[in-house]
C-alpha cells in the first residue's frame, strides 16, 4: 500500500506540504482530482496518480487548468468531493471558470489549491493569487506549515459544503515543499459516483440567472465573513502595545523574529488563517489592543489594505505600516523580517555579518540534458534559419534553449504564447518567424493560437517539440503520449492529425536526432514559406530520461573523439552538449573531449564530426 | 543526552545543504529530519525542486528545535553541508563565524566552464577559504570513500556520516543507523550504511 494511505488517527508522519494536502483530501473523502502539473503544485496530482486504483478515486491529468476546474466542479455539482491543484499562473488560465463558479457554487465540497511561487523559483512571475479570492468572492485559507495545509484542506471541505462555495487554499513554495510532522486522521470509504438534479435556473448562467446568483454570492460572502471572524485558524500571541498582523509562511518568520529579538512581552502577533472574506471585526478588536501595527506578508499588500480599511472604519488612531518596511518583491525570511520589525518599532538590532561570496564563480544554470532531442532541433533550425529569424518560444524544458550557445528564444510571456505571438510578429516584420512549442504545452494552450494563425494567413513555421511527455514538471502524461505506465500505446489524440485538422497544409514529421534529414526538411519548408501560410514541423523524439524510466532501456554506446575534431570545432561549439569538455590540442587550439559518464549516446555530435566515433558499452 | 536535547531545542540548529542535481541532496536532508524527529526534537525542512534533473544547483535546509521558519537565510546556517566544493563556496553567504561545515572535495565542473565561461576554482583554495572563515571544516573526498564502500552513488551518505560525527546535533549513532534503515530499501541499505560509517570515521578522526 502507498505510504500516504497508511497510518490512522493520531499517528504522525514527516510529510511534504503537498503530501499533507493529499492526505487531507483523502481524509475528507475526496473522490475526484483534476490538475495540470506545475511547480510547486505537481506532487499533488502525481501523488494521487501514484496511489493507484486502491483509493477508488478519479485522478485526471487535465489538458489545462481551466479544464481541470470545469471537470472537477461538475463532480462537485453531483455530490462528489473534488480537488484541483495548480501553480499560481495556472489560475490565470482557470480564471474564467473560477469567476463564475463562485456564482453557481457547488453541492459537494470543492477545494482549489493555488500554489504561488514568491521568488520565482520556477515560474515566469510571482503574482499574488490572494487577489483572485477577492475578485471572485471565494473564501480563502492560507496555511503556514504542512500540518496546517492538511487541516485547512479538511476545513476547506467543511466550509465549501456548508456554504455551497468552492474554497481556495493558497499555498506558497515554502509550504508545498516544506516537510514537517503531520498528525493523521482516518481515511473514510467513498465512491466516485454522484447524482445530478436538473436545475437550469440556478445552474445555467444566462444574464437573468447571473443577476440572481450575484446577489446570492453577496449573501454567502457575509455568512462566510462570520466564519472568518471565528476561524479556528486565527491565533494571537504575545502581549504589549505593539501589533503585527500576518498570515501563511510569513507568520513563521515573524514568530522566529519576535523570539530572536526578545520582543514577546512587547508585541502581539495576530496570525490569520482565513484571509478572505477578511475578518474586519476581529482585526478592529485587535487594533483596540495596540498602539501601532506592522503588517508582515510576502508580495502584495493584500492584508495591509484590509487592515487599513478596518482601521479607518474603527477610527484606529495609531500608526500602520506594511510595504514601506517589508519587501514587496521575492520571498521573506527571518532576517528580512527582523530587519523590518526592528526598524518599524525602533528596537536595537544588529544585522548578521555576511561573508561575501567570491565574484566570478562559474555559474551552474540548469541546462538541456546530454542527448536531449530539443538541443538537436535547435541546432538544426539555427543552421537553416540563422540569426535573421525571430524565435518566439514557450514554457517547458526547451525554454532553456535561451542559454548560450544555442540562444534560440526571443519572446515568451505564458503558456501557448509562442504560436500566437508568432502570428503577430509575422504580420509586422519582414523577417522569418519560427516558433517553438512542446507537445504538452501545445495541448494546454497552443491549439487556439495555431487556428488563429491559419485563419489569418500568417506566414510562419511552428516547430512542435514532441518528446512524448510533460518533461519539465516530472514526466506527466498528456493526450498525445505514446508511452504510458503499461508501455507503448496509440496516442489518444495524434498531434499530426490535430495540426492538419487546424487547417495547416504543410506538415512534416522528423526525428531531430537525424541531423541531415532534419535540416533538409527545414530547408524545404523555408523555401515553401515564400508562398506564405502556416507550416508545422513535428520534431519527434522521446525525452531520454522518460524513456529510460518507463522502459528501463540501457544505453548501448557512448561516443568519444578518436580523430581530429578541429574542422568541426565551430559546429560542436554551437551544439554545446554538456558532455563536451573543452581542452587544448598540441597546437594549442581548443578541441573537444567527451565525458563518457555524461554522454547519453544520442550520436548527434558524431553526425557533425567524423572524428567522433561510437564505443560499445559492456553490459 | 537529555541536557543536550534541551540545549538544541532552545537554541535551535539550522543546517543548509547544497549540491548538484542527482547527488542525493534531498535524501540527505530528509535523513537529518527523520533522525531529529526520532530523537524527539522538532524538525522541518525545505526543498527547492524543479530544476534538479537538469544539472542545476539543489539547495535545501533543515531546522531542528524551537525554530519555526523552515528556510535558512543569509548568515543563518549553523551547519553547512556541501556535496560539491564550488557550491560550498557559493553558499558562504549563508554562514557565520561559528558555522561548522562538511564539504565533499569531489568537483562537478559545470558546463559553463567547459564552454569557456569562467574558471573552476582550485579545490585546495576553496577549502582554505572556508577554513579561514568558519569555525570548523571537515573536507573529505566523498566520492573516493563511497567507491570504497561500493558505489560513488553513496557519496551523499559519506558526507552525512561526517556530519553525524561532528556532534552538532544531539543525535545518537544508533538513531542515525535506524533512520538509514528506514530511509533506504533493503537492497541499498548496506551500501549506504557502509558509506555513512566511512564518513563517520573521518569525522571522528
Amino acid at each position: 500500500m502507498h505510504e500516504l494511505l497508511t497510518g490512522t488517527r493520531g499517528e504522525k508522519k514527516f510529510l511534504l506540504g503537498n503530501e499533507a494536502i493529499i492526505r487531507g483530501a483523502l481524509e475528507s473523502g475526496v473522490r475526484f482530482v483534476a490538475a495540470y502539473p506545475g511547480t510547486p503544485s505537481s506532487e499533488i496530482i502525481d501523488g494521487f496518480a501514484a496511489l493507484g486504483p486502491d483509493i477508488g478515486a478519479e485522478v485526471e491529468y487535465s489538458v489545462n487548468e481551466k479544464v481541470s476546474v470545469e471537470s472537477a466542479c461538475a463532480a462537485a455539482q453531483c455530490g462528489v468531493r473534488s480537488l484541483c491543484a495548480m501553480k499560481h499562473v495556472g489560475l490565470n488560465v482557470a480564471s474564467d471558470a473560477f469567476m463564475t463558479l463562485a456564482y453557481v457554487g457547488v453541492k459537494a465540497g470543492m477545494v482549489i489549491v493555488s500554489a504561488d511561487d514568491p521568488s520565482l523559483h520556477s515560474s515566469q512571475n510571482e503574482q499574488d493569487n490572494r487577489y483572485y479570492a477577492k475578485m471572485a468572492g471565494v473564501p480563502m485559507l492560507e496555511p503556514a506549515t504542512p500540518q496546517e495545509a492538511k487541516d485547512m484542506i479538511a476545513a476547506g471541505y467543511t466550509l465549501s459544503e456548508k456554504h455551497g462555495m468552492p474554497v481556495l487554499v493558497r499555498t506558497t513554495t515554502r509550504v508545498n515543499h516544506c516537510r514537517g510532522p503531520v498528525s493523521l486522521e482516518d481515511i473514510p470509504e467513498g465512491t466516485v459516483k454522484g447524482t445530478f438534479s436538473r436545475d437550469p435556473f440556478n445552474l445555467v448562467v444566462v444574464p437573468m440567472v447571473g443577476r440572481k446568483l450575484h446577489l446570492k454570492l453577496l449573501e454567502k460572502l457575509s455568512a462566510l465573513r462570520e466564519e472568518a471572524e471565528k476561524s479556528p485558524f486565527t491565533t494571537e500571541e504575545g502581549q504589549g502595545p505593539w501589533g503585527i498582523v500576518t498570515s501563511g509562511v510569513s507568520a513563521l518568520y515573524v514568530s522566529d523574529a519576535v523570539q530572536e529579538l526578545e520582543l514577546a512581552d512587547r508585541v502581539r502577533v495576530l496570525k490569520l488563517g482565513m484571509t478572505h472574506p477578511f475578518p474586519e471585526t476581529l482585526v478592529a478588536d485587535f487594533l483596540g489592543r495596540v498602539e501601532s501595527v506592522l503588517v508582515v506578508e510576502e508580495l502584495e499588500p493584500f492584508l495591509e489594505e484590509a487592515v487599513r480599511i478596518a482601521a479607518q472604519k474603527s477610527g484606529f488612531p495609531g500608526r500602520i505600516a506594511g510595504k514601506e518596511f517589508v519587501p514587496r518583491a521575492f520571498e521573506l525570511d527571518t532576517v528580512k523580517v527582523k530587519e523590518a520589525v526592528s526598524r518599524f518599532f525602533g528596537v536595537a538590532y544588529e544585522p548578521p555579518t555576511i561573508f561575501t561570496v567570491p565574484e566570478n564563480l562559474p555559474a551552474r544554470p540548469p541546462n538541456l540534458c546530454p542527448g536531449c532531442p530539443h538541443r538537436a532541433t535547435f541546432y538544426s533550425v539555427k543552421k537553416v534559419f540563422g540569426e535573421e529569424a525571430v524565435y518566439p518560444t514557450d514554457i517547458g524544458c526547451y525554454t532553456l534553449g535561451l542559454l548560450p550557445p544555442l540562444q534560440m528564444a526571443d519572446f515568451l510571456i505564458c503558456m501557448g504564447s509562442s504560436i500566437s505571438t508568432a502570428g503577430g510578429f509575422s504580420r509586422v516584420l519582414d523577417r522569418p518567424v519560427v516558433a517553438f512549442i512542446g507537445d504538452s504545452t501545445f495541448f494546454h494552450s497552443g491549439i487556439t493560437g495555431l487556428i488563429n494563425a491559419v485563419a489569418h494567413d500568417r506566414t510562419l513555421l511552428l516547430v512542435l517539440l514532441d518528446n512524448g511527455t510533460t518533461a519539465m514538471t516530472g514526466h506527466q502524461p498528456h493526450p498525445g503520449v505514446r508511452l504510458g505506465r503499461q508501455g507503448p500505446q496509440e496516442p489518444k489524440v495524434d498531434v499530426e492529425t490535430l495540426v492538419r485538422g487546424c487547417g495547416v497544409r504543410t506538415v512534416a514529421v522528423v526525428n531531430p536526432l537525424q541531423v541531415k534529414k532534419t535540416q533538409q526538411v527545414l530547408r524545404d519548408i523555408k523555401a515553401g514559406m515564400k508562398d506564405g501560410g502556416v507550416s508545422v514541423l513535428i520534431s519527434r523524439s522521446p525525452c531520454p530520461l522518460f524513456e529510460r524510466r518507463m522502459l528501463g532501456t540501457k544505453q548501448k554506446v557512448v561516443f568519444s573523439v578518436s580523430g581530429d575534431c578541429s574542422p568541426c570545432r565551430d559546429d560542436l561549439a554551437q551544439l554545446g552538449c554538456p558532455a563536451f569538455v573543452w581542452s587544448k590540442d598540441e597546437a594549442g587550439s581548443p578541441c573537444v573531449r567527451i565525458n563518457e559518464v555524461l554522454c547519453s549516446g544520442c550520436s548527434v555530435c558524431a553526425q557533425l564530426c567524423d572524428g567522433i566515433k561510437p564505443k560499445k558499452l559492456s553490459a | 543526552m537529555e541536557r543536550r536535547h534541551e540545549e538544541a531545542r532552545r537554541r535551535g540548529v539550522r543546517l543548509f545543504f547544497t549540491g548538484v542535481g542527482g547527488q542525493g541532496t534531498l535524501v540527505a536532508t530528509r535523513l537529518v529530519g527523520e533522525a531529529a524527529l526520532a530523537e524527539g526534537l522538532s524538525a522541518s525542512m525545505s526543498e527547492i525542486h524543479g530544476m534538479a534533473q537538469r544539472g542545476g544547483v539543489v539547495e535545501s535546509s533543515v531546522v531542528v528545535g524551537d525554530i519555526h521558519a523552515p528556510i535558512v537565510a543569509e548568515g543563518q546556517a549553523d551547519v553547512l553541508v556541501a556535496f560539491e566544493p564550488l557550491e560550498a563556496l557559493r553558499a558562504l553567504n549563508r554562514c557565520h563565524a561559528q558555522t561548522k561545515a562538511v564539504v565533499s572535495t569531489s568537483p562537478i565542473v559545470p558546463f559553463t566552464v567547459a564552454a569557456g565561461q569562467g574558471t573552476y576554482p582550485d579545490v585546495d583554495r576553496v577549502v582554505k577559504e572556508l577554513k579561514d572563515k568558519l569555525a570548523a571544516v571537515v573536507a573529505l573526498d566523498a566520492e573516493a570513500l563511497a567507491l570504497e564502500a561500493g558505489s560513488v552513488r553513496a557519496a551523499n551518505m559519506v558526507v552525512m556520516g561526517a556530519v553525524a560525527a561532528m556532534d552538532v546535533l544531539p543525535i545518537a549513532k544508533a538513531t542515525w543507523d535506524g533512520c538509514l534503515r528506514k530511509l533506504f530499501p533493503p537492497k541499498l541499505y548496506d551500501l549506504n550504511q557502509r558509506a555513512f560509517d566511512k564518513g563517520y570515521a573521518v569525522g571522528r578522526s
